[in-house]
Formats: C-alpha cells, sequence, structure tokens
C-alpha cells in the first residue's frame, strides 16, 4: 500500500509508522502521555495483517526486558514509555545496550520528578543522553519535533538501530506527543523473512543449526580483561557514530547574531518567537538538535564563535545547556530559559527571555 | 536415604532373576573422567555394590580427591552414579554374558 | 580379570550428554545444578529438537549456564527471564523456549514476571531450582528459606515475624489458569533424577505443544550454603525440604 496523508496524534503515528515499517514486536505498559500508541496497536491488529506481535505487560520492566528479549532474536521490538516509566526501564535499557541490541524506546516526557505531572516536559535530557541506567553506554536519541517526525524516527530509529547493533530512543515530550497534525504515512513494507534475520543478524539467538556454534546472548563478562574489551569496542562504536550520525537543522543562522536553542516542540515555539525578533530587526538564530547524543557540537561549536551570545530553551531546568557549553567552549555567553512542571511557555515568554539576557543595539 | 536402598533392592532382584533365569551374568564397568570429577561423593554414596570411592591422597589438576572404581568386579552397571554425578563425568558400561 | 574389554561403545548404558560441553562447571562439588543440566541436556538430544531450543539463564549461580549445554542461550536480567521468554517466544513460536531460575530469581526479584507469564499461559517451560538459599552472593536467605533456618542473613535461623513465610510460588502458579502443568522433583537419588527428567521432558513436550506455561520446581540442595558435604545435604534435603515442598504433581492437566 501507498503512503497516506492523515490528521493525527503524534502518539498514534508512532503505531502507524511501527506497522508500516514492518516492526515485529511491540511491548508496552499504559502511562499518560503516551497510552494511545498501545492502544492505537491494539485497536488496528496488525497480528492479523502483517503479524506484528502486540503485548500489554505487566510492567515497564517487564516490556523492557521483553525487548530485550525479542531483540535478541534479531527481530525489530520496540516499547514506549513516559518518564517514570522509563525509570523503571532504565535497567533494562543498559542490558540492551551492552548487548548491543538493535531496539526503538520512546520516552514521551511528562514533568518530574517523581509521579510529577502529566502535562509535557524535557525533563530526561540528562537521563537519555547521559545514560540513566549503569555503566558506560549510549543510547543514539531522536528528537522529534512534529508529528510528521514522530512517524518517520520510527523506521529513522530502526534503520539507525539495526545499523549499529544499538539501542535508539525517541524523546518526544509529551506536546508532540499529542498534538494532532497532518502526518504523511510511510508505505507499508514487509516484515524481514527468518532468511533475511539470519543474514543481517547472524549473532541472533534463534536456535542452534547443527552448522553453527551456540549464539549466547549475555552482558556478563567476569575477566576484567574481556571486559575492558567490550568497554573498548562499545566506545569505538559509539565514536563511529557521532562522526557519522549527528542530525541538527538551522533557520535563520545564516546572518544571525544571537542563537537559540532547542529541541522537540520547544524549538517550534523559538521558531515563532524568532519570526517576531526579527519583526523588531533584532538578528537571532535558531538550532535545533535532532539527535541529542551524538550532540551536534561542532554546529554549536561553529555559531557559537559568530555570534554574541545563545539562549538555551528548554522545558527544564537546565540539562542541554550543559552540553551547549560544553561545545561553545566559553567563546560566547550561554543562558538557560526554561519553564518545569509542565508548562509550556509561549513564544512571548521567550523573546522576554530574550531582552532579559540581551540588549541588541538598534 | 530410604528410598535409594529401596529401589536398588528391587534392581538387583530383577537381574538376579534375570540371571537366573537365562543363566547370564551382568558385567559392569565405570570409566571416570578424572579432571571433571569434583569429589562430591555422591556416586559412591548413590553405588548400591560398593564399587567406588574416593581417592585418599591422589588428587586432579584442580586438586580434588576424584572417585574411581576402587572394587570393579562389583559393577553391574546399574549406572545410579551416572544418574547423580552432577558433572557428567561418569560412563558406565554393562555387558550380559552367556 | 580386568574388566576393560566391555569398555566399547555398543556397551555404553550411561554417558555425559552431547549436548552438555567439555567445559568444567563451576558449581561448587555435589551441587544439584550439574544434574539438573544433565537432564536438561539429555532431554533435549532425546527430543532431538536443539535446533529449536533457546533457554534463558537466570542471575545466581546458573548465570553462566549458557556456557555448559550447547544450545542458543539469553543471559537475563535478575527475574526477567519469563518475560524474556514470552518475548522470544511470541515472536519465534515454533522454538522450545524454556527457562532456568533459581528461588531469588523466580520467587522473590521476579514473581510479577513468573506469576504474568505462568496467567498469561506463555508457551514456556521453566525449570525452578529451589534450595532454599542464596548460593551466588554467599549463602544469604531466599524467599523459600525454611523456617529456622540459619543462612548469611538469618544468622540465627529465620523467624516468620521478622522475614516472613517461605513462599510456595509453585502452589500460587498451579493455581493460575495459565498452566497446564506444574510440578515439584527433586534430583538425590537415581529414581528421582528419572523421574525429574521424565517431568522436564513433559514440560518441554508441553511448551513445543503450545499447551501453556508447565513449570518444574526442582528441590535441590546448595551443600556449600548450607554448610554441609553434597551427601549429607541430599540426606537434610529429603527430611526437610520435602516436608515443606512436598514432592509430586501439584496440576497436570495434559494426560
Amino acid at each position: 500500500m501507498e503512503e497516506e496523508i492523515r490528521l493525527m496524534k503524534g502518539n498514534e503515528a508512532v503505531a502507524h509508522a511501527a506497522i508500516r515499517y514492518g516492526v515485529d514486536g511491540y511491548f508496552g505498559y499504559p502511562i499518560t502521555p503516551q497510552s494511545e500508541i498501545l492502544e492505537t496497536l491494539e485497536e488496528l491488529m496488525p497480528w492479523d495483517t502483517t503479524g506484528m506481535v502486540v503485548l500489554q505487560a505487566e510492567s515497564e520492566v517487564a516490556a523492557i526486558n521483553m525487548v530485550y528479549g525479542g531483540a535478541s532474536t534479531g527481530k525489530a521490538v520496540m516499547t514506549s514509555s513516559s518518564s517514570p516509566g522509563i525509570s523503571l526501564k532504565m535497567e533494562g535499557i543498559s542490558y540492551v545496550a551492552a548487548g548491543e541490541l538493535p531496539a526503538l524506546i520512546i520516552n514521551c516526557m511528562r514533568g518530574g520528578p517523581g509521579l510529577g505531572t502529566i502535562q509535557p516536559s524535557q525533563a530526561d535530557y540528562f537521563q537519555a543522553t547521559k545514560g540513566g541506567g549503569h555503566g558506560d553506554y549510549r543510547l543514539i536519541v531522536l528528537a522529534p519535533a512534529t508529528v510528521q517526525e514522530m512517524a518517520d524516527f520510527v523506521g529513522l530509529g530502526f534503520d539507525l538501530a539495526f545499523k549499529y547493533r544499538n539501542p535508539v530512543m525517541m524523546l518526544a515530550d509529551g506536546v508532540v506527543g499529542q498534538m494532532m497534525e497532518k502526518v504523511v504515512l510511510p508505505p507499508y513494507r514487509p516484515r524481514r523473512t527468518a532468511e533475511q534475520i539470519a543474514e543481517q543478524c547472524p549473532w541472533a539467538v534463534t536456535g542452534k543449526p547443527a552448522t553453527r556454534k551456540p549464539n549466547v546472548l549475555t552482558t556478563l563478562e567476569l575477566d576484567p580483561v574481556l571486559m575492558e574489551k567490550h568497554n573498548d569496542d562499545l566506545q569505538e562504536k559509539y565514536r563511529i557514530i557521532s562522526e557519522n550520525e549527528v542530525r541538527y537543522q538551522e533557520y535563520y543562522t545564516d546572518d544571525c547574531e544571537y542563537l537559540i536553542m532547542a529541541f522537540g516542540s520547544v524549538a517550534r515555539i523559538c521558531l515563532k518567537a524568532i519570526e517576531e525578533l526579527r519583526k523588531e530587526g533584532v538578528k537571532v538564530g535558531l538550532l535545533r538538535p535532532i539527535t541529542l547524543w551524538p550532540f551536534p557540537s561542532d554546529a554549536v561549536e561553529r555559531l557559537a564563535s559568530k555570534v554574541k551570545g545563545i539562549i538555551v530553551a528548554e522545558l527544564n531546568a537546565g540539562q542541554m545547556i550543559e552540553d551547549v557549553m560544553l561545545a561553545s567552549k566559553n567563546v560566547t555567553p550561554v543562558y538557560h530559559f526554561g519553564r518545569t512542571g509542565g508548562i509550556v511557555p509561549d513564544p512571548q515568554e521567550v523573546i522576554d527571555s530574550f531582552y532579559n539576557y540581551f540588549t541588541p543595539e538598534p | 536415604m530410604v528410598d535409594n536402598c529401596y529401589f536398588f533392592a528391587i534392581f538387583e532382584k530383577i537381574i538376579s532373576f534375570k540371571n537366573f533365569l537365562i543363566m547370564a551374568k551382568v558385567l559392569g564397568a565405570v570409566e571416570i573422567d578424572r579432571e571433571r570429577c569434583k569429589g562430591c561423593d555422591l556416586c559412591v554414596v548413590a553405588c548400591p555394590c560398593g564399587v567406588l570411592a574416593l581417592q585418599t591422597r591422589e588428587v586432579n589438576n584442580r586438586g580434588y580427591n576424584f572417585a574411581y572404581d576402587h572394587d570393579p568386579e562389583k559393577c553391574i552397571g546399574c549406572a545410579a552414579c551416572a544418574e547423580v554425578c552432577p558433572d557428567g563425568c561418569i560412563t558406565v558400561y554393562r555387558l550380559v554374558e552367556r | 580379570m580386568t574388566r576393560d574389554y566391555i569398555k566399547k561403545p555398543e556397551n555404553i548404558v550411561a554417558a555425559k550428554p552431547r549436548l552438555l560441553n567439555d567445559n568444567t562447571m563451576h558449581y561448587c562439588p555435589g551441587c544439584s545444578h550439574g544434574v539438573v543440566h544433565k537432564i536438561i541436556a539429555q532431554v533435549i538430544e532425546e527430543m532431538g529438537v536443539e535446533d529449536k531450543t533457546i533457554g534463558i539463564a537466570p542471575v545466581g549461580c546458573a548465570v553462566m549456564a549458557y556456557n555448559y549445554i550447547d544450545v542458543d542461550w539469553i543471559e537475563a536480567a535478575h527475574g526477567r527471564a519469563p518475560a524474556i521468554a514470552t518475548a522470544v517466544n511470541r515472536l519465534n513460536p515454533d522454538r522450545l523456549v524454556f527457562t532456568y531460575q533459581g528461588d531469588g530469581d523466580f520467587a522473590a526479584i521476579g514473581t510479577a514476571e513468573s506469576i504474568h507469564a505462568a496467567n498469561r499461559g506463555e508457551n514456556i517451560a521453566i525449570i525452578f531450582i529451589n534450595n532454599a538459599i542464596y548460593g551466588m552472593t554467599g549463602g544469604q536467605m531466599a524467599p523459600t528459606t525454611l523456617e529456622g533456618m540459619k543462612t548469611a542473613t538469618t544468622p540465627y535461623g529465620r523467624r516468620v515475624d521478622l522475614n516472613g513465610y517461605p513462599i510456595k510460588i509453585s502452589d500460587i502458579l498451579a493455581m493460575l489458569d495459565g498452566t497446564c502443568y506444574v510440578t515439584r522433583q527433586a534430583v538425590h537419588t537415581p529414581a528421582a533424577v528419572k523421574k525429574a527428567k521424565k517431568a522436564i521432558r513433559q514440560a518441554f513436550e508441553n511448551a513445543l505443544a503450545h499447551r501453556g506455561t508447565s513449570v518444574v520446581e526442582i528441590v535441590a540442595t546448595c551443600s556449600s550454603g548450607w554448610k554441609m558435604t553434597p551427601a549429607k545435604a541430599n540426606e537434610w534435603m529429603a527430611q526437610h525440604m520435602t516436608e515443606k515442598y512436598p514432592l509430586g504433581d501439584l496440576k497436570n492437566t495434559v494426560e
């Protein structure tokens, strides 16, 4: 079937895109504001059409371990949750990363800490990009800003996950997950056959034919020399990902004298603010990281050297700003603008914040 | 271990009854992988015929007093030792001689 | 005089199963894990399903079970083996999926996964080793530790007013509609080993035939944790453990 234009929520778009991409399994547990992903999948009954497995697990902990098990057999599997549920998944995510398993994890962020609020937030930036689980590992983190990107990043996420044998997190916020927009859904593609999986994933735990040695998926290595080697291999892989997979978008940066950095839904609010500021003759640009890890440090460094200052706008108390400060190497002042608690600012607040920090010459 | 003795009492009776009928002789033999053995003694306890014993002086590469067929002539090849061996060290042979 | 002449391949009546490889097991002398590994290897071999079998190893002493039985394995996070087995079997329904778990893994940290996998009637076999102690971490109290039993964390004996009661998780699972076969076996005598092997074969056949969840509890020993010789541990197990955990089928809907 061909691609299709629809009006739907970001969460619903994820479900449709997953079926169309040919995902083998989804394992999840309800939590606001992302329950529509599981609900939509159950409603669409893909097990009757593509053969995709959909299962409501007994907990987020079980769901991520189902992903670990499914991914171990070479299947394309995913889970989704929101902040408190993602915290529960963190142990499992560390195992998925250690086992070098391809998987897609979606975090539709809500305000925290603790049970927090069901309103949107971006306060899991640290958790997603710096670890969250134990050990030296990295997730490829994609930050969608539109419903279209939520649909597109399902496919991109799995492509990257299988290319690098690494878990990918789609770090969406409650705004993009819940809002409705026009979306172009991708055409259907068939799920991979057992033969394709055997060819693409020779490491997969599928049952041992007489022709090969047992495949064992373990994250345990008691020999420190071998464990360090495993860590070195992981770090080398992360270096290659950092070199090749940085994605970002620039707006009005050709002539900008000031820079705003934001990801996800906040980037759209900032873009509106920038357009207003430009009407007033203030040359502001926007840098929107699409991959939060690997972080677009080179782009930040390049732009930092030519602007009078940077504002990092986030739905948190200041998280991505740390990466921006590291990347900008102190050549220009970096300030933070953020709201927490589930409050989404309007463009005027961004403009006010801009004038609070900067006094552009007329 | 009550059920152990009971089991072997029956087992031996069956064997001897069969021997009586067919005038055959049942010969058993065991072979123990001494390097795999950890000297846990479970085979010695399980053997109904007192064939096996642990070495008292000799040890294997890992320092265990391994099991050996101390009295091989008594073996009836019942494989009780192999059943309970946690390390799969024991191969049991049985031959019925007519 | 010597009986070497009967040591010929055609006279073999018992030997290490082919699927149990030559790696020396890391278990302590006399450990029940070794016996259970051996009979699992035998059953897979006899059923001729090694190319279809996927084992899920636990956290605990059996964490490295994959080093000893030559089939494909996944090593699970602590307690999560039934969740992993669920996904593996749902995505690969023609595979024989079994978990191998200890009492801490299965009946403490993984209770939710154990109960819900069984309640969904996942077509998996669960081999549950109950030796009433945490062996790997040095002999601490397990959920199945008997009342009065001394462990590293109950040095004066388990007190129910402090530590609660030993949990009979197999009895709980037998009550669930998703289980088709729940049995409690032991491996302390040749006869018990034979019965345990038969039970494991039944469980594996149930899994392949998609009859629901099968649970084979093996009441086992931990001579190091119990601070006894292996033979003494077997005796103590037969005397004390089977009183709380009586052997036999708790449920069998297959016959």
